[in-house]
């Protein structure tokens, strides 16, 4: 079944009957060429990469509940690549590209949508931060505007540009960014790969490993034993859980993320906005809906919900950068559990167990990178080398000082 | 979520900060043998475990003490909360 303009007139025409499930739901074949633990977005998208740029293998995703079913529906929608570090930019940039093809490639509607990020300026000294982001973005292929307030204020003329502490002095906008159907893309991922032959099993909880002589052969899970020539690890959030099962101990702690949506509005912002003097920023839906959020809580957590001090920290931010918001009401609020790493940057490598490779420490960025982050790891399990844009982010770089720190704040998960 | 300060009853966790598990209390002597190992198990490494955390919690807007809380990473419910100087000397006391 393939979507198309003249396929969704047809179906309207005859009472739409012809629509059919996006995938199978196959049981677990006896061995696999490749399992990925794991049915999000990262997951499904390394099967997806895998399948059709690197192809000619037998491969499975598990995941222990329904595709999609953990931070891939649980983010704020938004895609970026305006990053300064160079183990950075280049890979978010690729990602980038990625975005701007991936409906087209896969043939689902992601609703990617490059309306545009703002990060304000609120001192000269930010000015000059994010002049040196901007050229590091252009540098490594991405677009980048510095604004005047003037050029901020034509394009959001409500924000609160003369607050006596934080005024607003400019912006860094990199029109290319955006949002997208933070679902649609995992279905979208989904569909592709079962349609190049992956099988997609669900409800299937991966119990153990069993290694033999430091070499993975195969997993324990709830449907039974399931043999593997290399097995990807992509679970953000309960990467520390499942690794410990293969006696790894990693440099993650998972944190819970809290995010927002008010009540339906009438179109007012039409782009993303990143507040400078503190950490909130906003975006509306399509549906109208104010979605918004900050600051991780600060404490481990698996609880998938956080506490009242947060909240209350991104409503300030929130009426210190536009006021208006104080008259709209909150719908939502949810939490998601993020793999928080020592760097504030992921991992993409392959770990002391030959044929384990692990893909994890997202922190609270791996929307944005779901599609590189499938590719390269795709890959990394059929080549065994990294992608080009993926080459820093190795496991060992924490025992070897090659940390990726975009925020300068030393192994402190609960601060990047 | 309120934390039973020893020495000051039930104090709202907006008055601490957190850094973590509360195995940091437990820093390698840098002068033996393989003290870099150690020392990067130390700063890097986290057992991160989904259930009991034995974690320091300090209390900054508060009496400035150092505690060691005991809570569970599912539910958020606190089990109890130690002086962690109290922690430290019992440690040493048992080494000794």
């Amino acid at each position: 079944m393939r979507f198309s303009g003249f396929r969704v007139i047809k179906e309207a025409l005859t009472g739409h009957r012809g629509w059919g499930p996006l995938w199978r739901n196959p049981d677990p074949q006896p061995a696999y060429d490749v399992v990925i633990i794991g049915g999000g977005g990262h997951g499904l998208s390394t099967a997806y990469h895998l399948a059709k740029v690197f192809g000619g293998r037998r491969i499975a995703v598990l995941e222990k509940g329904w595709l999609g079913s953990g931070n891939i529906g649980r983010n704020t929608t938004i895609i970026r690549s305006n990053y300064l570090l160079p183990g950075n930019e280049p890979f978010y940039e690729f990602s980038m590209q990625l975005w701007e093809r991936m409906e087209q490639e896969f043939n689902f509607n992601a609703m990617v949508s490059q309306r545009g990020i703002l990060n304000l300026i609120h001192s000269d000294g930010q000015r000059d931060a994010y002049r040196r982001r901007g050229n590091a973005m252009r540098l490594a292929g991405a677009d980048a505007e510095l604004l005047d307030r003037e050029q901020v204020r034509a394009m959001y003329p409500w924000l609160n540009f003369d607050a006596a502490r934080f005024p607003i002095k400019g912006g860094l906008l990199q029109r290319r960014a955006g949002t997208a159907r933070h679902d649609g893309v995992a279905w979208g991922y989904a569909r592709g790969a079962d349609r190049l032959g992956v099988d997609l099993i669900q409800n299937c909880e991966v119990t153990g490993f069993r290694i033999e002589q430091g070499r993975v052969l195969g997993v324990d899970t709830t449907r039974g034993y399931i043999g593997a020539k290399k097995v990807g690890v992509a679970v953000a959030g309960h990467t520390s859980q499942v690794m410990a099962k293969a006696g790894l101990r990693l440099p993650i702690e998972s944190h819970v993320l809290q995010a927002f949506v008010s009540e339906g509005l009438k179109p007012v912002i039409d782009g993303v906005i990143t507040f400078g003097a503190g950490h909130f920023y906003v975006s509306q839906s399509d549906k109208g809906g104010l979605v918004f959020g900050g600051d991780i809580d600060g404490y481990n957590s698996y609880a998938q919900r956080g506490n009242l001090p947060v909240i209350e920290d991104v409503a300030e931010g929130g009426m210190a950068l536009m006021p208006a918001i104080g008259r709209a009401r909150l719908l939502r609020i949810w939490g998601g559990i993020m793999d928080m790493s020592m760097d504030g940057s992921p991992i993409i490598d392959r770990t002391p167990i030959e044929g384990l490779y692990l893909n994890a420490g997202w922190c609270y960025g791996g929307f944005k990178a779901t599609p590189a982050s499938g590719y390269a790891f795709a890959q990394l399990l059929a080549t065994d080398a990294p992608h080009p844009t993926a080459t820093a982010y190795r496991l060992d770089r924490f025992a070897r000082g090659y940390l990726i720190d975009e925020k300068g704040v030393g192994a402190q998960p609960n601060l990047h | 979520m309120l934390i039973p300060h020893p020495l000051l009853g039930l104090r709202d966790a907006q008055e601490f900060t957190y850094l973590g598990d509360a195995r940091l209390l437990d820093r390698p002597d840098g002068l033996a043998d393989g003290a870099a190992a150690a020392f990067f198990d130390y700063a890097y490494l986290r057992d991160n475990p989904a259930g009991i955390h034995r974690e320091l919690w300090f209390h900054e807007q508060g009496d400035r003490s150092w505690l060691v809380v005991t809570r569970n990473t599912l539910t958020h419910e606190i089990l109890g909360a130690e002086l962690a100087r109290d922690v430290a000397r019992a440690r040493q006391g048992g080494a000794a």
